[in-house]
């Protein structure tokens, strides 16, 4: 259990004011002139010795993705785009922080971007948080005020600008190189890699993406220590992290709490357990909803980071914890998440386009029972057939769900297609849904 | 893919920026390199749709597409790919309800079977102008679900009543509050707080200057002589 005094986020809930004095008290903006005296390289190496894994799903090490960026500013500026384009269903922290603590994500900025040598910024919000945005424009606008970015940000001698822009409703902006091409001014839809962002990125410009998350934490981790940061979790897990908890508790919230926590304490000992005691637990979504589903024998020991939840097939993600009780049919919980994948796609790629929204079609069949049990294996097919066959993860994130469900409550799917099938003439299901 | 096009375009109304439209879409043009006026396309479109009364017209799009220098298309193909642009007219006080899974889990159903019953089906402009709604994907409040956006803002841990209270309001030419609908402050659990009770973070103690930077580089040995 994390204490008090190792947090970061101290103003998580808006308990205090998120304006310029009250997070200074706080201890943002504290010394950032020093920290960044010792050059960007000392930056990086910090960050590295922190053992910080990207805090947006896929956990790339942050440290390691600041030095991809050129050592030398040639012909084209160097860019930091943060990645505030939170869609990711279950996942609501970065939000958090922007609205409470807007000055430790700005600090970051300047960190991150100096440490890339980047000279502007862009936090791409996602269009719905409007009050985020309204927050954040104020707090940027008193960072400028007193100087602390802008020319000669913090007196350190580096120039800075930071901008805020916002999307308008797209999941898969959320992808980086989706999130350029929509900063640019065009339709969301994800690039090709190579050229990395790194090489030409934001207006074919070097460009790192970062979440919200991996950029707020940096300036912490510089005044306290990488050691510090690191001491949290278990080895290449490391730090603090914010979990969001949803679905039946008792009590849902956010909260920041150390790596590898067991699942079950944080769920006991922040959320009031699960609605109707742990006995009643079903199964977890661990990740946001693109990861697979665990159920609650493996829920009762499993560990929240990144290393254990991959070993049992699913991942931390953006470690929102999405909670499903005995009452809940899975079933028709994964096809709304597939109908979500379905409404999201970019509709550049085939597998993914056509997929998406086939899998959600049969999904529904499935929740009624209107399906042959051969097509629990066909779903199984196609989904394997998406994964890994388009540009983006997004195709990914759809099929993942869907083999969780069938990896552990096959069964249920297979009752649920008997009990339709009884006192009926057999026919096959696909043929009356085509009706 | 969600699929969006217009009807009717025919029938729409012509289209003027007002003055304050103008300015606005101008302070965001500064934010970016003055040869990518582009990236302002969302932002200007935004706006648009606010001054249009939360939708954007066809006339209302090539407005903008003459205002930065796109071709008509390229806006086209901004304005149908996100969903945040509505393409048909909607109620003064549109109510974006949370269907996604974890909202799902807590009684997004429940609200929806509300609002078909309260305010009409789904997509239609209901009490004289002043309501509609539509059923969205995840809006990024999961631990105060279930939630609605109503214009700008977000309505959390909504049950029936509360949100019958809401349309009551708006429909009386009140304003009610954003937020949670339960005695929680935003997305800490409701009852005693778990967590940031120390009060010693908030005394001040976290602003003095570091007595030292930790793993600070080793100031080079002086020369020797």
């Amino acid at each position: 259990m994390l204490l008090d005094k190792d947090r970061i986020f101290t103003n998580l809930y808006g308990r205090h004011d998120w304006r310029l004095e009250a997070a200074k008290k706080r201890g943002a903006w504290n010394s950032t002139k020093e920290l960044m005296q010792f050059g960007p390289e000392w930056i990086c190496d910090q960050i590295k010795a922190s053992g910080l894994r990207g805090r947006g799903g896929a956990g790339f090490p942050t440290g390691l993705k600041w030095t991809f960026m050129p050592k030398v500013v040639k012909d084209r500026p160097h860019y930091l785009v943060v990645n505030a384009d939170e869609s990711e269903p279950g996942t609501c922290k970065d939000r958090d922080i922007m609205r409470h603590d807007p000055h430790l994500l700005i600090e970051g900025c300047l960190i991150a971007s100096f440490a890339m040598r980047a000279n502007k910024c862009y936090i791409y919000l996602r269009g719905e948080y409007i009050f985020e945005r309204e927050t954040l424009e104020k707090a940027v606008a008193e960072a400028y005020q007193a100087g602390l970015v802008g020319k000669n940000a913090c007196g350190s001698g580096w120039d800075f600008d930071i901008y805020i822009h916002h999307g308008a409703g797209a999941y898969i902006c959320g992808e980086e190189t989706a999130l350029l091409e929509s900063l640019e001014g065009k339709k969301g839809q994800p690039r090709l890699k190579p050229p990395f962002p790194a090489n030409a990125g934001l207006y074919g410009c070097p460009t790192t993406v970062n979440n919200v998350e991996s950029i707020a934490v940096a300036p912490t981790i510089l005044r306290r220590g990488a050691g510090w940061f690191a001491g949290f979790g278990r080895p290449n897990n490391t730090g603090t992290k914010v979990f969001c908890i949803s679905g039946h508790v008792e009590r849902p919230c956010n909260v920041e709490e150390e790596m590898s926590i067991p699942l079950k304490t944080l769920i006991e000992e922040h959320c009031g357990g699960v609605r109707g005691g742990w006995g009643n637990l079903k199964a977890i979504i661990p990740g946001g909803s693109s990861v697979p589903m665990i159920p609650k024998d493996i829920c009762d020991t499993v560990l929240m980071d990144f290393d254990a939840l991959r070993d049992v097939k699913s991942g931390l993600g953006t470690a929102a914890v999405i909670v499903m009780d005995k009452s809940t049919d899975l079933v028709r919980a994964i096809a709304r998440i597939a109908y979500f994948y379905k409404h999201e796609s970019c509709g550049q790629c085939t597998p993914c386009r056509e997929g998406t929204g086939w899998m959600w079609r049969v999904l529904e069949r499935m929740v009624k029972g209107e399906a042959e049990t051969s097509e629990i294996d066909t779903l199984l097919d196609v989904a394997s057939q998406v994964e890994g066959h388009t540009i983006c993860a997004l195709g990914d994130a759809a099929a993942w769900p869907i083999q969780g469900l069938i990896r552990h409550f096959r069964q249920e799917i297979e009752d649920r297609i008997t009990n339709y099938r009884q006192g009926r003439p057999h026919v096959a299901g696909h043929t009356l849904a085509a009706e | 893919m969600s699929h969006r096009r217009f009807h009717h375009p025919e029938n729409h109304e012509p289209f003027a920026f007002t003055k304050e439209s103008e300015d606005t879409i101008a302070w965001w043009e500064r934010k970016y390199p003055a040869e990518r006026r582009a990236s302002t396309v969302i932002p200007a479109l935004w706006i648009t749709q606010k001054q249009n009364n939360g939708w954007l017209s066809e006339p209302a799009l090539r407005a903008v597409a003459d205002r930065l220098g796109m071709t008509y298309i390229r806006v086209y193909e901004i304005a149908t790919f996100y969903t945040m642009f509505n393409l048909e007219p909607v109620g003064k006080y549109h109510f974006q309800v949370c269907g996604t899974t974890p909202c799902m889990l807590r009684g997004a159903d429940r609200l929806k079977e509300f609002c078909e019953r309260k305010i009409g089906p789904k997509g239609h402009v209901s009490g004289g102008g002043k309501f509609s709604w539509v059923e969205v994907e995840c809006l990024g409040a999961c631990v105060n679900a279930p939630m609605i956006q109503i214009n700008d803002y977000y309505y959390e841990d909504l049950s029936i009543e509360a949100l019958e209270k809401i349309i009551d309001d708006f429909a009386a030419g009140k304003e009610p509050a954003p937020g949670p609908y339960v005695k929680r402050q935003t997305s800490a659990p409701e009852g005693p707080p778990t967590s940031l009770t120390d009060e010693a973070l908030y005394d001040g103690s976290k602003a003095k200057p570091l007595a030292s930077i930790p793993n600070a580089p080793k100031p080079p040995e002086p020369a020797q002589t």
